[in-house]
């Protein structure tokens, strides 16, 4: 397995009176699609919102490249090169797609500053992004909001991309197009921690898999292995692949 | 640039709707001025309101537009935005009254005597400001209760602090000879002042305008408006960004205070609290955030209060509370809702 990027060891999370995460653990490999997977409320999107310090973890460590990011402001996590994709996908509906690009893009003060190349390799994955370049992101689909929030992930180079269940919500032929897109950044070697309830989509992408349970991490191990034991699905997910296909 | 472009332009292009603007309130505006033409009957008449609602609204817009990006982009309910207005009314006192030589010794003296005025009271306005929102504002974000009550109460101690500096009585602020009086189109007097009031307000507003949509602070203060927490996440510190816009915003108080305190031509510590309903009414009625609907509630609140003012100055006392009912019966959110809101 390659050295883990990203490593959390016993991680808490309180919200208010509730407290969620109930000590995770988690390491994501560089260079490797993580999935995270578990049923509703397991805790998946905390521990992504407690990584970019959206809710800040009350114990544990959260370390990147043997950093402890535990405590720090949503801007420094950001800065070291992490990208979030919410759940909601955070797409500012009132500014066009290429305003959100150039926000994303901390680099850009405005559209001339864009890498042209990386543009181009968005638009290739994307292309519904160039045809509505112009108009205001409210207007797209919820597919192609999905798009833009992946593409405001990629549109410069990022060490860690954490994406919460993106193909939620989507038409079967979008699913597709998204998946395609992540899986040539896949093959980039891009190191992301993809939270997805789409066990297809999951068996797919991923190179290792966390299961979470109740604020925990109750399985780790590759996804190939998960993918071939249906009785470890059946006891995890509570699902079958078979049923699936 | 790219060879999938064309195919995807085809099949997805009519499934999205043009991106069109929405002009309903401007057409609303445009209408409220042309009922009153019937309704007022002289059009020299008409014109004088007309002109003097503008002027009026375009005070009110500098005023309120720093206070609409403040509650917008970081949910704070600012009560307090008085007092910036009173500080600039009473640093235009002190820096007219030095100059008073100056100013009425023709019109070139004069601008040069109020741009002066206007300059030092949005930077006391703004330093105020930024002290402001680190001793007041900074510990109560996400209460909005404790913000109205420690806001109110920031206000009413700025208040006493400008009794002991400038004394508690009323001060006058007089028009400097070069402003007074009017001009004429055919019989309606148009004063000078308000002409005044009407360029500045322009340019303030073309500024805003084209900070907001043509530089990245501008693209930052309106994502940010729409989900903070999303353009902290992209590595932005909207705190720093929320900081500046709350300084602005206490200088554009300031300056608005500048010019309501010549509109007035007298100034208390009070004046401030009694702008402040205005103020919220005109925020309200544009929708919380937005700058275009606060230009065009500002207006729209200039307007009606100078139409009624003259055809029923009973009802010019609770005019601008029915406007922002019968608006908010159209528009639950204000005339332009910013979206995620």
């Amino acid at each position: 397995m390659s050295a883990p990027l990203l490593e959390l060891k016993d991680v808490h999370t309180r919200i208010g009176a509730y407290h969620i995460l109930h000590g995770v653990d988690l390491v994501v490999p560089e260079g490797q699609v993580t999935m995270l997977l578990g049923r509703n409320g397991a805790g998946k999107s905390t521990t992504l919102r407690s990584i970019m310090g959206l809710w800040s973890a009350s114990q544990g460590t959260i370390r990147f490249r043997g950093q402890n990011l535990r405590g720090s402001a949503t801007p420094d996590i950001a800065e070291r090169g992490i990208a979030y994709v919410p759940e909601s996908m955070g797409i500012f509906s009132d500014l066009t797609v290429k305003e959100n690009i150039v926000l994303a893009a901390r680099g850009a003060r405005h559209e001339g500053d864009l890498d042209r190349s990386r543009l181009s390799w968005i638009f290739g994955l994307f292309p519904a992004l160039q045809t509505f370049w112009s108009y205001p992101a409210g207007k797209l689909s919820g597919g192609q909001k999905q798009m833009l929030a992946v593409a405001r992930a990629i549109c410069e180079p990022r060490t860690l991309i954490l994406i919460d269940e993106p193909s939620k919500g989507l038409a079967p032929s979008i699913i597709r197009n998204l998946m395609a897109a992540l899986g040539e950044l896949k093959q980039q070697r891009t190191t992301i921690l993809l939270v997805e309830q789409n066990f297809l989509v999951a068996r797919a992408l991923g190179d290792t898999v966390a299961v979470m349970d109740d604020g925990r991490v109750v399985h780790t191990g590759s996804m190939a292995d998960l993918a071939a034991d249906e009785g470890l699905q059946q006891r995890l997910l509570g699902l079958s692949l078979a049923a699936h296909q | 640039m790219n060879a999938n472009a064309g195919p995807a332009t085809a099949t997805t292009m009519a499934s999205i709707p043009r991106s069109s603007f929405d002009g309903k309130p401007l057409w609303l505006l445009l209408a409220v001025m042309a009922l009153a033409v019937p309704a007022i009957g002289n059009p020299s008449s008409w014109l004088t309101l007309t002109v003097a609602g503008i002027a009026m609204g375009f005070i009110i817009f500098i005023i309120a537009s720093g206070l609409t990006l403040v509650f917008g982009l970081m949910d704070v309910l600012n009560f307090g935005h008085g007092l910036f207005i009173a500080l600039g009314a009473f640093v235009a006192t002190s820096v007219m009254g030095g100059m008073a030589g100056l100013a009425d010794h023709g019109l070139l003296q004069t601008l040069m005597a109020i741009f002066t005025a206007m300059l030092v009271a949005m930077a006391v306005a703004g330093a105020i400001g930024w002290a402001f929102e680190r001793a007041i504002v900074r510990p109560v974000y996400g209460l909005h209760l404790k913000q109205i009550l420690i806001t109110m109460g920031g206000m009413i101690v700025g208040e006493e602090i400008i009794k002991v500096v400038w004394g508690p009585l009323q001060l006058a602020l007089p028009m400097p000879q070069p402003l007074r009086g009017a001009f004429y189109v055919g019989d309606a007097a148009i004063e000078k002042y308000r002409l005044l009031a009407t360029v500045i307000g322009l340019l303030v507003f073309a500024l805003l305008t084209w900070t907001l949509a043509r530089t990245k602070i501008g693209l930052l203060i309106r994502a940010g408006v729409q989900d903070r927490e999303m353009v902290e996440s992209l590595g932005y510190r909207i705190r720093r960004l929320f900081v500046g816009v709350f300084v602005a915003g206490s200088a554009l108080a300031g300056l608005g205070g500048v010019m309501w305190g010549l509109y007035q031509q007298a100034v208390s510590p009070q004046i401030g609290a009694q702008v402040n309903v205005l103020i919220f009414i005109v925020i309200i009625i544009g929708g919380l955030g937005s700058t275009l609907g606060c230009f065009i509630g500002a207006l729209l609140v200039g307007l009606i209060a100078n139409y009624t003012g003259f055809l029923a100055p009973k009802v010019a006392l609770f005019s601008n509370i029915a406007l922002m009912v019968a608006i908010l019966l159209w528009r639950p959110q204000g005339l332009y809702p910013v979206t995620n809101r």
